[in-house]
């Protein structure tokens, strides 16, 4: 069932707050709001993020149809997204650049990597970081922010406390939770699918 | 006023040309008076308050000139059949509070009959002509200092939407009161090359006034620019006004930000201000005291935010 939110003609924020109250009489599903202006449209987009829903927006004769899918939801894309949005995929990462070669460009790459992930699709449901790639999820990391942004859109992080430990890092890990070997290796082997940078 | 003749006067020292805070006019060689007008519509629900950010507000741009505010008048548009006379005595009464405060004298005032309430103030200051204090001035080098924080224009929003918590309604209604007076004594006393006060266009907004025609850059450390507690919050969560966007859209083609910057943090620098702080550009060397002497003033969130550079002429740089 989708709920269509007519938000047209309203000011800031009452499309927000129109959103808000749809979203929280559902468990799950999808809830379409249209706008008439690109203030509603981003203001309403950036609630639904903030809240951990997807959003995808479409223009439409001056309009924006913002359709915010709340939960594990399935029936918004095609067939073919559709599978690709349930896999789980887990992004594994155990260093702190990408490749081997040169190291600067290897830090380049993962910073490239890290920011392009934030909107990939099927988006991960957890990203693992391992030796000295829990250096990026640190105070004064480069990318703690687009991290931070993955956390917020609903990806799991996880970082190696053995790894945090052996860096003397443990106290300034500022994104996701510290874990453990058992952890890390259950989310690898119940992923459909790992993916390392 | 754009393309209308305007008026020529020799003893008209700041007038219309330059997007200043108040108009400066001269009446003698050691004399010169400050006036400005501001009036708007209600940003809060309590009409005490609403009286004492309308007055505060008005007042600011006298301060921002380095001038002495001496006399003001009241401007009501009040919706009489309506709403209750009472709302109206409690929003003079927070209007003629500040002024108290301020050393001002209410003068007179008029009112008309309006669907929409506004109130705001006509301000009279005075000010020797040789120290006018303009948006424009500031040297390379020159360190900017900041003493509101900003996001008064994000938290409203969040306030009409039921949303913000009873530390951000607190802490705005105590930035949007606050007079800008003690701020501008420090400035007098220091020493500044350049002031104004940010209100509707928002920190970048105004801080591009500061540098238009000058051939003069600007960088902006966005990790120092003090907020009000919430700010970030609201704005990742969407409760941002349209004004925000608007000014985004307006002043963006002058501005550089690192795209490492949360875009969450760098729209609170586009956000208007209502009652916001003054942006003062002081040398180098004097920077630190006038921050510390602001600091002992009460104004515990002056902060330097950033400097004047040669390079790039004309644009902000918002570096992380």
């Amino acid at each position: 069932m989708t709920n269509i939110i007519d938000a047209r003609g309203l000011a800031c924020p009452q499309p927000v707050i129109n959103t808000k109250k749809a979203l929280e009489t559902i468990e799950e599903g999808v809830v379409t709001v249209v706008v008439d202006n690109v203030a509603a449209r981003d203001n309403v987009r950036r609630f639904a993020e903030s809240q951990g829903c997807t959003v995808t927006v479409e223009e439409k004769e001056g309009d924006y149809h913002l359709d915010i899918a709340k939960g594990f939801v399935c029936e918004i894309e095609s067939r073919s997204e559709e599978t690709r949005e349930n896999d789980n995929i887990v992004v594994y990462i155990n260093s702190n650049t990408m490749g081997a070669g040169d190291d600067e460009l290897g830090r380049i790459l993962m910073e490239a990597f890290l920011k392009t992930l934030i909107v990939a699709a099927p988006r991960p449901r957890k990203l693992i970081f391992a030796n000295s790639g829990v250096k990026l999820a640190i105070e004064g990391s480069d990318v703690l922010e687009y991290i931070t942004q993955m956390e917020k859109k609903g990806v799991e992080v996880l970082s190696c406390g053995t790894c945090l430990d052996f860096f003397r890092l443990k106290e300034k890990l500022r994104v996701g939770v510290l874990s453990n070997m058992y952890d890390i290796i259950e989310s690898l082997m119940e992923a459909d699918k790992v993916v390392s940078p | 006023m754009r393309g209308l003749p305007l008026i020529d006067d020799p003893n008209l020292i700041v007038g219309m040309e330059s997007a200043d805070d108040a108009g400066v006019y001269k009446l003698s060689d050691d004399l010169a008076i400050i006036q400005t007008v501001d009036f708007f519509t209600p940003i809060v629900d309590d009409p005490y308050v609403f009286g004492q950010i309308a007055a505060a507000n008005a007042l600011s741009d006298v301060y921002a000139m380095g001038g002495i505010p001496l006399t003001a008048m009241n401007i009501v548009c009040f919706p009489i059949q309506t709403m209750d006379i009472s709302i109206l005595r409690e929003i003079l009464k927070g209007g003629l509070d500040k002024m108290r405060e301020a050393g001002v004298t209410l003068v007179g005032g008029h009112s008309v009959e309006d669907p929409e309430l506004k109130y705001g103030l006509s301000v009279t200051g005075r000010i020797h002509p040789s120290v006018v204090l303009t948006n424009v001035g500031a040297k390379a080098g020159d360190r900017l200092i900041l003493t509101k924080p900003l996001g008064t224009g994000i938290i409203n929003t969040a306030i009409k939407g039921g949303l913000a918590t009873d530390e951000s309604v607190e802490s705005v209604t105590e930035c949007m009161v606050r007079l800008n007076r003690e701020a501008s004594e420090v400035m007098q006393k220091i020493g500044a090359n350049a002031c104004t006060d940010i209100t509707g266009f928002g920190l970048i907004g105004h801080a591009l006034e500061m540098i238009q025609d000058t051939g003069k850059g600007m960088i902006i450390d966005a990790s120092s620019v003090p907020l009000l507690p919430g700010a970030v919050d609201f704005s990742e969560m969407g409760l941002v006004p349209g004004g925000t966007y608007r000014n985004r859209e307006f002043t963006i083609s002058r501005t550089d930000i690192d795209p490492k910057l949360s875009p969450y943090v760098t729209d609170i620098l586009f956000d208007p201000q209502t009652s916001g702080g003054l942006l003062i550009a002081v040398a180098e060397d004097r920077a630190e005291e006038m921050v510390e002497e602001l600091k002992k003033a009460g104004i515990d969130e002056a902060t330097i935010i950033g400097k004047i550079v040669d390079e790039p002429g004309e644009r902000i740089v918002v570096t992380e």
